[in-house]
């Protein structure tokens, strides 16, 4: 495999991995400047755009990180902003491993910090490469660090842009949380099967924002909708089988 | 560029689960469920989240903002694309409110 190849194959892997995701990157740019925007209206300071989408470097917890975050330090939710980007990206557990493939039996804990890299879209463009025989390390981190400057430098545009503005609600800015959350919601739309846990977890967070205070609607809707989904996969399976 | 302790501290905090749980998912690949109920479950983890994120301030807003609701669906399912719905979100409260107060 790749993996024994000399140093030039590196560069040229690499290369082929940022080129398949040229068109990923644009998808990632568009989602960017939204949060860049977003990040500015949420009272987030550029150093710290900077910090979170440097490292942090996770798209739906950044975006879920903004509902959460609020501009005085005394009251800044670190407990729940912490166990949010926990919860929202556990499923990068199943996407990690279908990547084991693609490192050598040893020195395993030198791959795992190439993770830091792994996204939604570098990892489907290497999964679908790794389906055709091909991908490798180097093509996972091409596609990863072109992703990087996508959304890192469309994040500042968008920050830019934001603070241009100086009322948001009086250009119906304050919408905008919502809107983006709506159609990123719909973006993940994969058939019947969400319409179960997306119902139980909407249900959950209005009766649980009914009742508690603060950010708990996110846990205990996101919690209970998707134990609910895997409930109604689970029997689903059971009875075809 | 100013920032605070705090800020910093859930900044590092939310870098230092993400790396885990993305380093985790390879060095335990072998041992992780492929399918059933915890694989599953993971699986709708990010669509409940968001459920859950707007499903209270979707109720909670006003007519404006319900109407906003839907011009965002709308142009999302038609256009696939996330700045043209929050766009025609955005524009479509404006426009009510300055409908409502003209």
């Amino acid at each position: 495999m790749s993996t024994l190849a000399a140093p030039y194959r590196f560069s040229e892997q690499f290369c082929a991995g940022a080129r398949a995701c040229v068109p990923v990157a644009i998808s990632v740019a568009a989602y960017g400047l939204v949060w860049g925007v977003l990040a500015r209206g949420a009272g987030l300071s550029l150093i710290e755009v900077v910090m979170m989408s440097g490292l942090v470097f996770a798209g739906s917890a950044q975006f879920v990180a903004l509902d959460l975050w609020t501009a005085t330090p005394s009251s800044l939710p670190i407990g729940p902003l912490i166990l949010a980007a926990l919860i929202v990206n556990l499923r990068y557990l199943l996407l990690t491993a279908t990547l084991r493939p693609l490192y050598p039996e040893k020195g395993l804990w030198r791959g795992a910090l190439s993770m830091y890299l792994v996204t939604d879209e570098n990892w489907a463009m290497t999964v679908a490469a790794m389906a055709r025989g091909g991908g490798s390390v180097a093509f996972l981190m091409g596609g990863g660090v072109l992703a990087w400057i996508s959304w890192m430098s469309t994040n500042l545009i968008g920050y830019g842009l934001g603070s241009a503005i100086d009322d948001p609600a009086r250009w119906g800015l304050d919408f905008a949380f919502t809107a983006t959350f709506l159609a990123l919601l719909l973006g993940m739309w994969k058939g019947r099967s969400d319409l179960v846990p997306w119902l139980v977890a909407a249900l959950a967070a209005i009766v649980t924002a009914q009742f508690v205070e603060g950010s708990w609607h996110i846990l205990v809707g996101g919690l209970a909708g998707s134990l609910a989904g895997a409930l109604v996969e689970v029997r689903k399976h059971a009875h075809h089988a | 560029m100013h920032t605070t302790p705090e800020a910093v501290i859930a900044i590092l905090g939310m870098a230092l689960v993400t790396i885990a749980v993305k380093a985790s998912g390879l060095l335990l690949a072998d041992r992780l469920p492929r399918e059933g109920f915890a694989a599953a479950w993971l699986r709708h983890i990010p669509g409940a989240v968001l459920a859950a994120l707007v499903a209270p301030a979707l109720i909670t807003g006003s007519p404006a903002e319900a109407v906003a609701a839907l011009a965002t669906g709308g142009v999302f399912i038609l256009t696939r694309n996330l700045f043209a719905a929050m766009a025609a979100g955005v524009a479509m409260v404006y426009l009510i409110r300055l409908l409502i107060a003209g």
